[in-house]
């Protein structure tokens, strides 16, 4: 008797389990109910670390992509209309295949991907298969498009997925733009690299930095590197450049480990020339950061919140009304995420009723052929390999704030 | 020569901030032997508590500090007596995923109080105490407060568990929970205390971390909890002394492995130090050798 009431608890138990499993972790937010022309919505799906340490790029994507389909489904009250969903994936590829799936489940017909990169090399593996058409915001690494070779070895370790586009940079264009504009900008005569060797972006980036120094002739005198575990401590990486007397550091990797870099580099007494990637945008909005630390600092970058022109103003306008804090460089390429999208379905004629296969084959068709202006450049363009060409903004950090270079 | 030297002081520096917070651990693991897992993120609550003080009220570092402890204090008892008090007769094992949820739960409820953005944590012990050398070799003021904090507290943490009643009831405890009770020691309260003192600890370790390494984010505590966990291992677990050992030669370790052979190998290699070391002495450098009693 007691067995049996034991397991009529447990399976009670258990299947409570069930349903509370559902339904946890997720934003979803409902296009405002079309009136009138009874049009559907699309449903637009994403997935990115909402949670967790990477949470800052998840949820600075998902607020630029809330922002574009809000301004989107305002402005087009008859046309088409927008649902976005994002799920959370917390920077594990593991979670974020089961985030995408909750959204097939949901009926997301496209995919703005992951927002990160390892899970974004899972994530698009699934959505190849499917032939849901992705475009990821910023997971920028080329495993995420895959047919790439790798600049080591020669050799494509993963085939192409033909339905797979970014809306970033892909890493190596970083890495060789960075040595090609320390080269023809003359820089550096002694150039060292500290890089974080667990990171995807990172490597990318210093591999094809170290492939273009190489045939360039730069000459770096030190190349260190550190992870996950050691990014508190940058005295060994710092005296091994120091003692090398590089006169430009070559940073390709996120601010906050930079922002420790800048600090320590300045208790030492070193002072070189620093030169960062997109990554390090957002430095200057680290709060409580001493802004003094960062000046003179270079970087290229895609975005940058104080840009003069309309769209811009207008973005950051509405991004700081609603979450109070000034949108990155994750946050503005979801939003032009969004409205490339738009514009293709748009271009396209597709309809909400369409399904997931016919609206990848007509938007790869589309993006491969179209040419796009948005927040993070004019006139994008992509190609069959579905990384984008826009060129990267050359800043520099004066009295607090980003600078164009040239 | 002056390449050891700085490497030697940049290891101690880097030593004693996985010293100070070892102590807490190895403190807490000794009288109640259990591995509080979320030791670690309550070093971050306790940072954030300093941070908000002193960045947003514009409060004195000192009364931060006091603040911090005095959150981080009530923080250890509240999570002892909801967390871990349950699980007083439950195996080891229990106690231990319990711990591990539990540095899940401050991870994220700091994330949802908080945000996820990165904060500049004030530096208050900026500068150098010691100049050498025309300034190649530099002492920060920030290593040496960690390095006396270390002694301090290692010293004052051996006096009351040696000398003091309450520390001589969390020793009995520690030996025998229910001899200790046949003693008329109240052991919940013994142990609660232990949390208190533990946490408390955590509290000034957030904030010396924090003046050395000042990016603060939910999941600061997370990787620092793991490195002291491994120098309280390395220099015996439940050893006080242990604790402050094995914190400063990890330290040391890390940054001569990173500086004389390779970045990239850095932390294999104090693993591998940690893993000869323990198949030499399995209890740890200063460990007591404990012989299971049938």
């Amino acid at each position: 008797m007691k067995k049996r009431i034991f397991a009529l608890t447990m399976a009670a138990v258990m299947t409570v389990g069930l349903l509370s499993g559902c339904g946890g972790g997720a934003t979803e937010t409902k296009a405002p109910s079309p009136e009138g022309n009874g049009a559907a919505a699309i449903k637009i799906g994403g997935v990115g670390p909402l949670t967790g340490g990477a949470a800052i790029y998840g949820n600075a994507a998902a607020r630029g992509a809330e922002i574009a389909k809000d301004e989107i489904n305002a402005a087009n009250p008859d046309g088409l209309q927008i649902e976005l969903r994002y799920e959370d994936d917390a920077h594990d590829a593991e979670k974020s295949v089961n985030a995408y799936n909750t959204l097939k489940g949901w009926g997301m017909q496209v995919f703005l991907g992951s927002v990160t990169s390892t899970p974004g090399v899972a994530t698009s593996v699934e959505a190849n298969n499917d032939h849901v058409f992705y475009l990821t915001p910023s997971a920028s690494s080329t495993d995420v498009l895959g047919g790439v070779a790798n600049p080591l070895t020669g050799t494509v370790d993963i085939q192409r997925k033909d339905n797979v586009f970014q809306m970033c940079f892909v890493d190596p264009n970083q890495g060789s733009a960075s040595a090609q504009y320390i080269t023809d900008q003359n820089l550096g005569s002694k150039i060292a690299v500290i890089y974080k060797n667990d990171d995807v972006y990172s490597t990318g980036v210093y591999n094809s930095f170290d492939a273009k120094a190489k045939e360039l002739g730069l000459n770096v005198v030190s190349v260190t590197t550190f992870t996950e575990d050691t990014k508190t401590d940058f005295s060994v990486q710092l005296s091994d450049a120091k003692n090398a007397g590089a006169d430009l550091v070559f940073l390709p990797m996120y601010y906050d480990a930079a922002a420790l870099i800048f600090t320590q580099a300045n208790a030492m007494g070193y002072a070189p020339k620093w030169f960062g990637i997109d990554g390090m945008d957002g430095i200057l909005g680290v709060e409580g950061f001493d802004t003094s630390l960062a000046e003179g600092v270079m970087l290229l970058t895609p975005f940058n919140a104080d840009a003069e022109d309309e769209a811009t103003k207008n973005f950051v306008k509405t991004y700081q009304d609603k979450y109070s804090e000034v949108p990155n460089q994750f946050a503005a390429d979801a939003y032009d995420c969004v409205y490339a999208i738009y514009e293709a379905l748009n271009k396209a004629g597709i309809t909400a009723d369409m399904s997931a296969g016919d609206i990848c084959d007509k938007l790869m068709s589309e993006f491969t052929s179209m040419t796009f202006n948005g927040l993070t450049g004019e006139g994008m363009t992509w190609d069959d390999t579905g990384a984008v060409t826009k060129s990267p903004k050359g800043m520099v950090i004066q009295n607090g704030a980003y600078v164009g270079m040239d | 020569m002056v390449i050891f030297l700085s490497r030697l002081i940049n290891g101690i520096s880097l030593g004693s901030v996985y010293a100070i917070i070892a102590l807490g651990y190895t403190m807490v693991y000794g009288i109640a032997k259990m591995l509080n897992f979320a030791h670690g993120d309550v070093i971050m609550v306790g940072a954030y508590v300093c941070f908000f003080a002193v960045a947003n009220y514009s409060l004195p570092p000192l009364v931060g500090v006091l603040l911090a402890m005095v959150v981080c204090t009530v923080l250890g008892i509240v999570i002892e007596r909801l967390a871990y008090k349950p699980l007083r007769q439950a195996p080891s094992l229990a106690v231990l995923i319990t711990a591990i949820g539990v540095s899940y739960f401050l991870q994220n409820g700091a994330q949802l109080l908080w945000g996820s953005n990165n904060k500049m944590f004030p530096v208050f012990l900026n500068g150098d105490a010691l100049s050498l050398m025309d300034g190649e070799l530099r002492v920060s003021v920030a290593t040496v407060v960690n390095v006396v904090a270390c002694v301090a507290i290692m010293l004052v943490l051996s006096w009351f568990t040696g000398k003091t009643k309450m520390g001589k009831a969390m020793r009995a405890c520690s030996e025998d929970k229910g001899a200790a009770q046949l003693m008329g020691i109240n052991v919940d309260t013994t142990i609660s205390m232990t949390f208190a003192i533990g946490s408390a600890l955590a509290a000034v370790a957030g904030v010396l971390y924090m003046s050395s390494y000042p990016i603060l984010v939910p999941t600061t505590g997370s990787m620092p909890g793991i490195k002291a966990f491994t120098a309280a291992v390395f220099g015996g677990i439940g050893s006080i002394p242990g604790a402050l050992l094995g914190g400063l030669l990890l330290g040391v370790i890390e940054i001569f492995a990173g500086g004389y052979i390779s970045t990239q190998l850095q932390n294999a290699i104090v693993f591998a130090v940690l893993i000869v070391v323990l198949l030499v002495k399995p209890s740890g450098l200063l460990g007591k050798q404990i012989r299971e009693k049938v």
